[in-house]
């Protein structure tokens, strides 16, 4: 069992008009196995939460804590938190020429596990994660992310995060830019490593659609850089019927 | 949170230069100084390379600039007695088109002459290595490779040291024969070079022609391939490691003469550091009796830091419609922060995620060379070039 805890948390970036505070005290904990949710309208701060865990430096950390059983995730480098078990599969995954998705996973799997894997098993695990996510084999010989379709670089951060079988996952808007197929298919992944690793998974969206396919236990939802309300996923349901604007106009 | 653009594409089709129309003459005379404004010489850095536009006697000043390490050559019954300025291979193929090369051929009397037998298999890569003596010693060449028919070889020239180095290259690959030639120019940061390689490839024949360049000041290596034989195929390509302050350019020719010939070109350019600069300039001709021909042809470049410039110009003209195909293709991306994260993020370590990038980027040329000593080096150059970069920053956003 492990514990991811934000306490606090204020995130700020530098503009052009000086340094604008996006976060401005987030709580949230969330233990291995459970599926929270992050719902809220654009600009409320969700994305910011994200790069945030996974340590991007755009953002700046100016108050609170995140801390991964009790060890203080902002002490750690970006690629140490993912040596520590944290993910983000990214809403806009970064094109990586003359890289291949073959050589990145293994690179990445070395880096994580400190160790290579044994090349027959990791064959076989890459082509039935593979497999599973239905991707063509012959993607493992394309340079990560380059010409890729929006769906399949949404199958790639999912590939990555059932091979490299992180503790907690945050997915930022995994589900923009899919087709209904892809969703289907994408959820099915991140179910079976929901299952699969007890993954503790901090699912942002901006739409309830995924919801139908992930189920959440706990509905967060941001307004303003803060969470304004939780709840369970009768919450989610309420928030498809009502939308967001009796929170916007709470805010005023 | 905002993407950034990470690869520029760029397809042009600009039918504006007629390359074959382009002068040529043996005669240094017979070519203004280049001022900088023509556009062989636009992208060029004609401050260093003002040495090798004086036409001087090269040969006379007590020892000469450039080392000539042919023994293995010699050895393997490969290589010609000297060959003047009359002599019958000699000018078959290479006609100067600018002024360092009309000066190399004037004042380089005896040319450097490797004829592979005909109908003779060589395993063994032939490697000449050319060491500069000093780049303040201005030296010129003529340098032949000869392939007879049906002859199979592989021709490297491997250049090191300091040097002030203008070079005629004349290639020629007679009917069925297969070549494969690279050259290597593992300078010293003070030399400045200008070659000029130009080469026919005849009937059935094959050339593989290979520009790889690490080190020099200047350096501008510019090859021209004419497919002149029906059926004849040529792969050019080229990869470049441009540091702060080294100018590298390769003004890339492939003419589609012959009936039914094939041609690929790949240039691949690395930059990092303040000053870093590569020029390619990829002209593609597709002739009036070239029926059938398949040719395309790319130039992908990757900027490492900011402070660096790319510039890549492809042309294509075609004057005949019965082809099977013509393409080009053109990208400069950047290593930037967003990828750095991006690999950081699945637990790559900086400085591994950095070699992830450029050795992904650049090894898919370098194993096209196919000669283990010469890739190992390659490879070592690589490690060398990344030790160096690891203390710059990366190139910054775009936009930012």
């Amino acid at each position: 069992m492990s514990v991811l805890e934000i306490k606090d948390l204020k995130v700020s970036i530098d503009t052009d008009a000086g340094e604008k505070e996006i976060l401005k005290g987030v709580d949230l904990t969330i233990k291995s196995g459970e599926i929270h949710a992050i719902m809220g309208p654009n600009g409320s701060g969700k994305s910011t939460l994200a790069y945030a865990i996974a340590g991007h430096p755009r953002y700046n950390v100016t108050g609170g804590t995140i801390t991964l059983d009790g060890e203080d995730v902002l002490e750690m480098s970006v690629d140490e938190r993912a040596k520590a078990g944290l993910f983000l599969a990214m809403q806009y995954p970064v094109e990586i020429p003359g890289v291949t998705v073959s050589n990145f996973l293994r690179t990445a799997k070395t880096a994580v596990s400190g160790e290579a894997p044994k090349i027959r098993q990791w064959v076989g695990d890459v082509r039935e994660a593979m497999d599973a996510l239905r991707m063509d084999p012959a993607f493992q010989e394309r340079n990560v992310n380059e010409g890729f379709s929006g769906g399949e670089k949404k199958r790639n951060e999912i590939l990555q995060m059932e091979l490299l079988k992180p503790s907690f996952a945050v997915l930022d808007e995994t589900d923009s830019g899919l087709d209904v197929d892809a969703l289907r298919v994408v959820s099915e992944g991140v179910n079976r490593v929901h299952e699969a690793n007890d993954l503790g998974v901090l699912l942002i969206t901006h739409y309830t659609r995924i919801l139908r396919y992930i189920e959440p236990d706990f509905v967060h939802v941001f307004v303003d850089g803060r969470v304004a309300e939780r709840g369970g996923k009768d919450l989610a349901v309420r928030l498809e019927d009502e939308g967001y604007d009796r929170f916007l106009k709470a805010g005023v | 949170m905002t993407t950034t653009e990470n690869v520029r594409s760029e397809e042009k089709f600009v039918p504006i230069q007629t390359r074959s129309e382009r002068p040529s003459s043996f005669e240094p005379a017979d070519f203004e100084t280049p001022t900088g404004r023509e556009v062989n010489w636009k992208h060029s850095d004609l401050k260093r390379l003002a040495p090798l536009l004086v036409d001087e006697a090269t040969e006379n000043i007590g020892h000469d600039g450039i080392r000539y390490g042919v023994e293995a050559i010699d050895a393997a019954g490969v290589l010609v007695e000297s060959t003047g300025h009359e002599a019958a291979v000699r000018g078959e193929v290479f006609t100067p088109e600018d002024l360092p090369a009309a000066i190399a051929w004037k004042q380089c009397s005896n040319a450097l002459h490797i004829q592979i037998p005909e109908g003779k298999s060589i395993g063994e890569p032939l490697v000449a290595r050319l060491e500069g003596l000093g780049a303040d010693i201005h030296a010129n060449a003529h340098i032949i490779v000869e392939a007879l028919p049906g002859s199979q070889s592989t021709v490297v020239l491997h250049h090191t040291g300091s040097a002030a180095y203008a070079q005629n290259v004349e290639i020629i690959v007679r009917d069925g024969a297969r070549l494969n030639f690279i050259s290597v120019q593992d300078w010293e940061d003070d030399t400045v070079h200008a070659s000029a390689h130009q080469a026919r490839v005849d009937s059935d024949a094959y050339l593989k022609h290979m520009v790889v360049s690490f080190g020099g000041g200047a350096v501008r290596v510019n090859p021209s391939v004419r497919l002149h034989g029906t059926g004849s195929e040529t792969e050019m390509y080229g990869l470049a490691f441009a540091d702060s302050g080294q100018h590298m350019e390769s003004q890339v020719f492939m003419f589609h003469e012959g009936e039914n010939t094939t041609g690929n070109v790949l240039y691949k350019g690395a930059l990092q550091g303040k000053g870093a600069r590569y020029v390619w300039i990829g002209d593609v001709l597709i002739g009036e009796g070239a029926n059938g021909t398949d040719s395309y042809e790319k130039n992908q470049n990757l900027v490492l830091t900011d402070g660096t410039r790319a510039d890549s110009i492809p042309n294509l003209e075609i004057k005949n419609g019965n082809i099977e195909g013509a393409g080009h293709a053109s990208a400069t991306g950047r290593f930037d922060d967003e990828q750095l994260f991006y690999l950081r993020s699945r637990g790559i370590p900086e400085d591994e995620a950095r070699r992830l990038v450029v050795v992904g980027f650049l090894m898919e040329i370098v194993q096209k060379i196919g000669i283990d000593e010469i890739e190992t080096r390659i490879e070592a150059l690589i490690q060398e070039e990344l030790a160096a970069g690891a203390s710059l920053a990366p190139a910054a956003k775009a936009g930012a």
